[in-house]
């Protein structure tokens, strides 16, 4: 357990990566690099988290129960509603292509354009 | 590249990937026991100092609230871009617009549906708003709220068709809000100026802790981000819908 | 310790459903999966004692995200048979 979670965000990072390089189709590849990105919450939680402690929320409990490190618990959730926005940005770009090529394979496009 | 190359590549880079991971994560203390004292400082002054009981509230609109400010920009530029992009082009082959298949039919919703999500529309504005203005005390938050809130188009789609839907939702008034949302966090780091703080620095009246009013101009930035992301993504959502259903309803 | 296999089960959990993400190559299908994915991402930070981004990631993984990628399936959908 002591080094789990380390080994999942690496895993998700590489098999993120591979979805990008072997994808077919444009729209598979934004949502692979929206598993990339997951495996940054994965590593941030598993830095922060503290053997035994509770969430920092102390609004029922005595100001000075020891908790979680709430610094990366911050970053992770500005970065949650910020990657959907880019999610959205990256998906109209891929409906302007389709558009433009009528295609959503990159293999594809690389012989329209080249 | 073929496809071949492109997968040797991928190999390569990804035992290299493995080894700068093991690299990295090797010095690290086991999970559970990574030490910081920043987290800690920050839990132990959240209360006494700033009346806030959520820390990670407190994390991101006060201790950071100047890089939550550039985070919330990466949100509006985002939502700019999307906008931009699903526009109908200038040079965009005009043949496009014409829908072959105009005479297909989108199976109307049922009652139940239109009945559950017109009962559901209020309890979500609720919810959305409690999550956003209960952000310093509980979990919750502008950002978190803001998502909720911008469901609420949508279900109010899902209960009429997409005509009386345009008509109801008031377009203009979401493009200001979000613009007014992403402007009154400056507007609020401006304020603390002329009350004789820093930009951002936390100089309002601090309150009674775990209560409404608590956290100083916290529960306000909380409400500018609640406009702002609601704003954003029920605007990124309604031109989605639009470049579906538009062309069909010509 | 029954925390620790509980953390320990929703890592997999996780791990596996990021996998089944990338390794589904029909989008519509893939939409359905990364609603899931969403809500075990949500869960896992339940556990580990992040309600705040738990929340964050619920409503952005399991709904906006979801929604998004159908919308535009559906748009491309569209356009792809006008173009034959």
């Amino acid at each position: 357990m002591s080094y789990l979670p380390y080994a999942v965000a690496a895993w998700l990072f590489i098999v993120g990566l591979y979805g990008v390089i072997s994808s077919r189709n444009l729209i598979h590849l934004v949502i692979c690099v929206g598993v990339i990105q997951s495996s940054s919450y994965v590593l941030l939680l598993s830095i922060g988290y503290r053997a035994g402690r509770v969430a920092p929320i102390f609004a029922d409990i005595p100001a000075n129960t020891l908790a979680v490190d709430p610094i990366v618990q911050a970053l992770m959730l500005t970065d949650i509603v910020v990657e959907v926005t880019v999610i959205a940005l990256l998906l109209s770009l891929a409906v302007q292509i389709h558009k433009r090529h009528g295609t959503l394979n990159p293999d594809r496009l690389m012989k329209v354009s080249g | 590249m073929t496809r071949r190359v492109r997968k040797i590549f991928f190999l390569l880079s990804a035992a290299a990937l493995v080894w700068v991971f093991f690299l990295a994560y090797s010095p690290l203390a086991p999970f559970g026991y990574v030490q910081s004292k920043y987290g800690d400082m920050v839990n132990a002054i959240t209360v006494p100092e700033r009346h806030i009981t959520d820390a990670v509230t407190a994390v991101n609109f006060d201790v950071r609230g100047f890089d939550t400010l550039g985070e919330e920009f990466i949100l509006f530029t985002s939502v700019m871009g999307v906008l931009l992009l699903m526009r109908r082009q200038k040079d965009e082959p005009a043949g496009d617009h014409e829908d072959k298949a105009a005479d297909r039919m989108i199976p109307p919703a049922s009652d139940a549906v239109r009945v559950t999500s017109l009962l559901l529309i209020a309890p979500t504005v609720l919810f959305g708003l409690y999550i956003v203005t209960h952000g310093q005390v509980t979990p919750g938050g502008g950002f978190q709220g803001g998502v909720i809130l911008s469901t609420a188009p949508l279900l109010l789609y899902l209960c009429a068709d997409y005509r009386p839907f345009r008509r109801a939702v008031p377009q203009r008034l979401i493009e200001a809000s979000e613009a007014f949302g992403a402007a009154a966090y400056i507007l609020i780091g401006g304020a603390c100026v002329a009350l004789g703080g820093l930009f951002l620095q936390n100089s309002l009246p601090l309150g009674q802790s775990g209560s409404l009013t608590s956290g100083g101009m916290v529960p306000f930035i909380n409400l500018g981000v609640g406009l702002e992301v609601s704003g954003g993504l029920s605007l990124a959502l309604l031109v989605y819908l639009e470049e579906l259903l538009e062309e069909k309803e010509q | 310790m029954s925390e620790t296999i509980l953390q320990a089960g929703i890592l997999i959990f996780v791990a596996a459903g990021g996998t089944a993400v990338v390794f589904n190559r029909e989008p519509l299908s893939q939409a359905m999966v990364v609603s899931f994915y969403g809500l075990l991402l949500g869960i896992m930070f339940f556990v580990f004692q992040a309600p705040d981004v738990g929340l964050s990631q619920i409503v952005v993984g399991a709904v906006a995200l979801p929604l998004m990628i159908l919308l535009v399936l559906a748009r491309v959908k569209k356009q792809g048979r006008k173009s034959d």
